[in-house]
């Protein structure tokens, strides 16, 4: 047991020392949970758009500042010919431009009504819509208000409650996937270069000549990473908590059991990959494409699954990643309890049970 | 000149006898072209939602039928009661749910208002955002529509009305794909440039060789672009291939000129193998360097506006992103692919690009050190 | 044949608070095999990537060549060779490969490089192995290899730095008529060993202890100052001389 003792410390020293790889890793998820809490956002604001006011009339001056007033658009070129729009766009000033048709008032007031065209820069889609669904609102409300009086007016209010995050900030939906990435990321990538380095290095050869047994050698090669995720669990728990008012809803000990199981299946993947690679270079492609790239893009942590063709919805299903991260939205933010999440906790169990016992055949056969 | 050639002719031998090379040049880009081209979609269309109708009136079924008919909005949830409609939100078999209330056509009718509640999960709060603007601007043709209809049966009044009609241009259909794409290009080669580049010094570090280089006459500079140069041609390469694949697989218009995005490109590759290679003179291990290029490489793509648009983030971000290489590119990128954009359209892009190349090359030769 | 190559004077090296080159002075002549001898750590190696430019003194005068090794480092490295403790050639690049290489990059002419690479692979017998990669290559031969390809392009001096490392005795004593050759050829030789009966192959030699030379001259004027049999008891006598 003395041995042991020593070995693992002897591999926190590597770990220690390594200062870079350190701020890195401590780094990472820290700068990551900031950018995602402050700066990836997906909402509509500020969005530039330029008019094209063919009549410059009372109501279209009225209406233009109704726009201009909601916050959402910046009034950023005043355009006076058609042949503008294309330039504008072309040069990215304006994201949206919105035209009046010439005679404007006079005809809303003559003919009962009159026309808006709202013409978008759709090569960003999503922006597109939204300025266009905002504007449209704008508009009808405006038109609405002008009827306002002469009729009885109809109105079906639309209540809207936003649940679990009413303040909709998007740090609530990126920290789950931020705590999986990290997670896969120290504890199967860097374990798994850890463990072929020493293959590499022909290192292996003599730790196993020691009178250390097999699993040991794993155990104390795993065990600071091990440690390391915990303490960028803890951070970004931390901060997300402190920084940006991320609930815990659920059970804190039904959390951290559902980390811990995480960890173990993220680390089986690690020894598993390093009992497949021959080098390094190999253990560190399999981990970035098979590993990190599904993780992030199919995990539903940035990107929504459901959306996605299927042939990629299904890989999703073979991803831990994906499980953990539904656990972790019910149990933070939901505030459920494990009955809701006893499937997935399953799906990760099986997982990790395969994974290891496939490595430690692995392992027996390779050594 | 000639001892540029040597270091160059040496650097791609090394670069094809790796096995590894090859499949990463020509197989990754396709696969990578179409696994983030559908997979980074914020496209917001098959909103799975719930009606629990408690009114049951046929003023209710057609509100309920107004979502249904919307392109994006697909009814998974038939909820019973509150209870069980709250459930379905909490167990994902909806992520709206509409409650409608007892005797919601009557209020209508009588009072001329009704409210009807909308329970969104809103974790993806960006999605939530969208789909509470949907469901508000279904509500309010429902308003417009059924309004008409019951007002002019009891009192035709004369209205004025401001009807609105809209044009996409660019992509018409809003086809997410077609946005993705040209960033994703930008991805590409990035990708490969600066992980090339960030390995290569420091291997030769590793292996031991840099002492061999740093004891012969060579030059500074004849190092660094000899170094630099072959992966320079193969990024290019690779922006060719995933030009070909985009147009190929994903049918993406070329509206503006392909001279000009391989002008900017080659402008922009300076400029991030330059970064690669400062990366390498600071890291020991291939290890280290590929950690810290995955690390600025993950800061710079997420502040690069490829998925989040820049406009969105708050004033020190966008402030941010001013230094970012990535977000240039990618904005030239579908300014000239989806937008035509010409030259005098992104010379500000241009000037800003060659000045960070520059900069960051000259940072490069002085962090580059012969002698210890 | 009188020319002094090298020349240093009180040369220094501190790292920190530690000294790794103590006032080194000596000189080499043309021609001349110059052995640093010590134990692993005495400052052998850094000593002579200072003087190959790798490394900035701390103190001290050298010349090389006539050059300073202050202002014209980039013209010493025109006319030095140097073969490191780490294998200096690329394993993934065939023997004619590196080479060309080489070559190359010291600017030697393309007929020049086509010449040289014949007779280098000739006179090493390595025309059946010309076309692998180096990885393939037992280490005996990559250590030759490594001498030519450190002198190819003539230098006035050749720094080898414990070359013979791990390589059996046949082939070490291969090595030796390969630094021979190129001294006969009026290439000046500063090698570094702890391999003490190496040390009996060279010209002259100075012996290194921490930092500082303890002794210095011809193998025969060492072995008979401290009345000695042999250059091993010779570092004997001198490291036990620091312990004491």
């Amino acid at each position: 047991m003395n041995k042991f003792k020593g070995f693992v410390y002897k591999e926190f020293l590597h770990l220690i020392r390594d200062y870079r790889t350190m701020i890195i890793l401590i780094g990472m998820p820290v700068i990551q949970v900031i950018l995602f809490g402050f700066a990836i956002r997906n909402e509509l604001n500020s969005v530039n758009i330029g008019i094209l006011d063919r009549s410059k009339d009372e109501m279209t001056q009225k209406l233009t500042s109704k726009i201009l007033s909601s916050d959402y658009f910046i009034l950023k070129e005043y355009l006076t010919d058609e042949s503008q729009i294309d330039a504008a766009f072309k040069k990215g000033l304006v994201k949206e431009v919105i035209v009046f048709e010439s005679g404007f008032a006079e005809k809303l007031q003559k003919e009962g009504r009159a026309e808006v065209q709202i013409i978008t820069d759709a090569s960003e889609p999503n922006m597109a819509n939204l300025a266009l669904s905002y504007t449209t609102g704008i508009i009808l409300d405006f038109s609405q208000s002008l009827s306002a009086g002469k009729e009885r007016s109809f109105v079906i209010t639309p209540e809207i409650k936003m649940l679990y995050n009413e303040e909709l900030k998007s740090v609530f939906m990126f920290v789950p996937g931020i705590m999986a990435t990290i997670l896969m990321l120290i504890s199967a990538m860097m374990t798994s270069i850890t463990i072929t380095r020493e293959k590499e290095f022909g290192t292996m050869e003599v730790l196993l000549a020691s009178p250390l047994k097999p699993y040991q050698i794993i155990l104390g090669k795993v065990a600071p990473y091990l440690l390391l995720s915990l303490v960028n669990l803890t951070l970004i728990l931390w901060i997300s908590m402190t920084v940006f008012g991320m609930p815990v809803r659920g059970s804190m000990i039904l959390l951290i059991a559902e980390c811990a199981l995480f960890i173990t299946t993220a680390l089986s993947l690690g020894i598993l990959i390093s009992t497949v690679a021959g080098s390094m270079q190999v253990a560190m492609m399999i981990s970035l494409v098979g590993l990190m790239m599904p993780t992030v893009l199919l995990s539903g942590f940035i990107f929504p699954i459901e959306n996605m063709p299927w042939p990629l919805q299904w890989i999703s299903h073979i991803l831990p990643a994906k499980w953990f991260v539904i656990i972790i939205k019910n149990i933070m933010l939901k505030g459920t309890g494990f009955s809701y999440v006893y499937k997935e906790t399953l799906v990760l169990i099986s997982m990790t049970v395969f994974l290891l016992g496939l490595s430690i055949k692995k392992f027996k056969t390779r050594l | 000149m000639r001892t540029i050639f040597f270091i160059v002719r040496k650097e791609f031998r090394q670069v094809f006898r790796n096995r590894s090379m090859l499949p990463m040049i020509f197989v990754m880009p396709i696969i990578q072209l179409l696994i983030l081209a559908n997979a980074t979609t914020f496209e917001i269309k098959n909103v799975n939602f719930g009606v629990l109708d408690l009114d049951r009136s046929p003023l209710s079924t057609r509100l309920a039928s107004k979502f249904e008919a919307s392109p994006h909005f697909t009814r998974t949830d038939y909820p019973q009661s509150q209870k069980d409609a709250e459930e379905g939100i909490l167990k994902d078999r909806s992520k709206l749910t509409i409650v409608i209330p007892k005797n919601f056509e009557r209020d209508l009718i009588k009072e001329n208002k009704a409210e009807v509640q909308f329970l969104i999960n809103a974790i993806d709060g960006g999605a939530a955002g969208i789909i509470a603007a949907y469901s508000q601007s279904i509500v309010r043709d429902f308003n417009i529509d059924e309004g008409m209809n019951l007002i002019n049966v009891i009192t035709p009044v004369q209205s004025s009305t401001v009807q609105v009609s809209y044009l996409h241009w660019y992509n018409p259909e809003l086809d997410y794909i077609t946005f993705m794409v040209p960033g994703i290009l930008v991805l590409l080669v990035t990708f490969i440039g600066m992980f090339l580049s960030s390995m290569s010094v420091v291997k030769e570090k590793e292996i031991g060789t840099i002492e061999q280089i740093n004891v012969t006459p060579i030059k500074k500079y004849e190092f660094i672009i000899g170094k630099l140069t072959p992966f320079f041609i193969i990024a290019l390469f690779e922006l060719t291939f995933g030009l070909f694949i985009a147009k190929l697989i994903f049918d993406i218009p070329f509206n503006g000129s392909l001279t000009l995005i391989f002008f900017f490109a080659a402008v922009y590759l300076v400029a991030v193998l330059s970064v690669g290679l400062v990366i390498s003179t600071f890291a020991d291990t291939q290890q280290q360097a590929m950690f810290i290029s995955w690390f600025i490489l993950v800061i710079f793509l997420l502040m690069s506006g490829l998925f989040t648009p820049i406009q969105s983030m708050p004033m020190w971000a966008q402030r941010i992103t001013w230094f970012n290489p990535i977000a240039y590119f990618i904005d030239a990128m579908r300014m000239v692919l989806l937008k035509g954009s010409g030259f005098s359209d992104i010379s500000k892009h241009f000037l800003i690009m060659t000045i960070y190349s520059t900069v960051v090359t000259a940072y490069a030769v002085f962090r580059y050190k012969k002698v210890n | 044949m009188n020319e002094n190559i090298i020349i240093t004077e009180d040369l220094t090296k501190k790292f920190g608070s530690f000294t790794a080159c103590d006032k080194i002075s000596f000189s080499v002549k043309k021609g001349e095999i110059f052995g640093f001898l010590g134990a692993n750590g005495a400052g052998k190696t850094t000593a002579i990537r200072m003087l190959c430019g790798l490394l900035l003194p701390t103190s001290g005068k050298a010349s090389i060549g006539g050059y300073d090794i202050y202002k014209d480092t980039e013209k010493i490295k025109l006319n030095i060779g140097y073969m490191s403790q780490k294998f200096s050639l690329y394993e993934d690049l065939t023997v004619k490969e590196n080479i060309e290489f080489y070559a190359g990059i010291y600017r030697l002419s393309t007929k020049e490089i086509k010449e040289r690479s014949k007779l280098l692979i000739s006179e090493l017998g390595l025309e059946r192995s010309a076309d692998s990669l180096i990885r393939s290559l037992p280490l005996g031969w990559r250590q030759k290899l490594a001498f030519s390809v450190a002198v190819i392009h003539s230098p006035k001096i050749v720094f080898l730095d414990e070359p013979t490392g791990g390589v059996d005795p046949v082939t070490r004593r291969q090595f030796w008529d390969l630094i021979y050759k190129a001294a006969d050829d009026g290439i000046s030789v500063l090698v570094t060993t702890h391999y003490m009966d190496e040390a009996e192959y060279c010209g002259r030699i100075s012996m290194m202890v921490d930092g500082k030379i303890a002794a210095m001259g011809t193998p025969a004027e060492l072995k008979s100052s401290y009345n000695v049999g042999s250059m091993y008891e010779v570092f004997l006598h001198l490291a036990r001389g620091k312990n004491e």
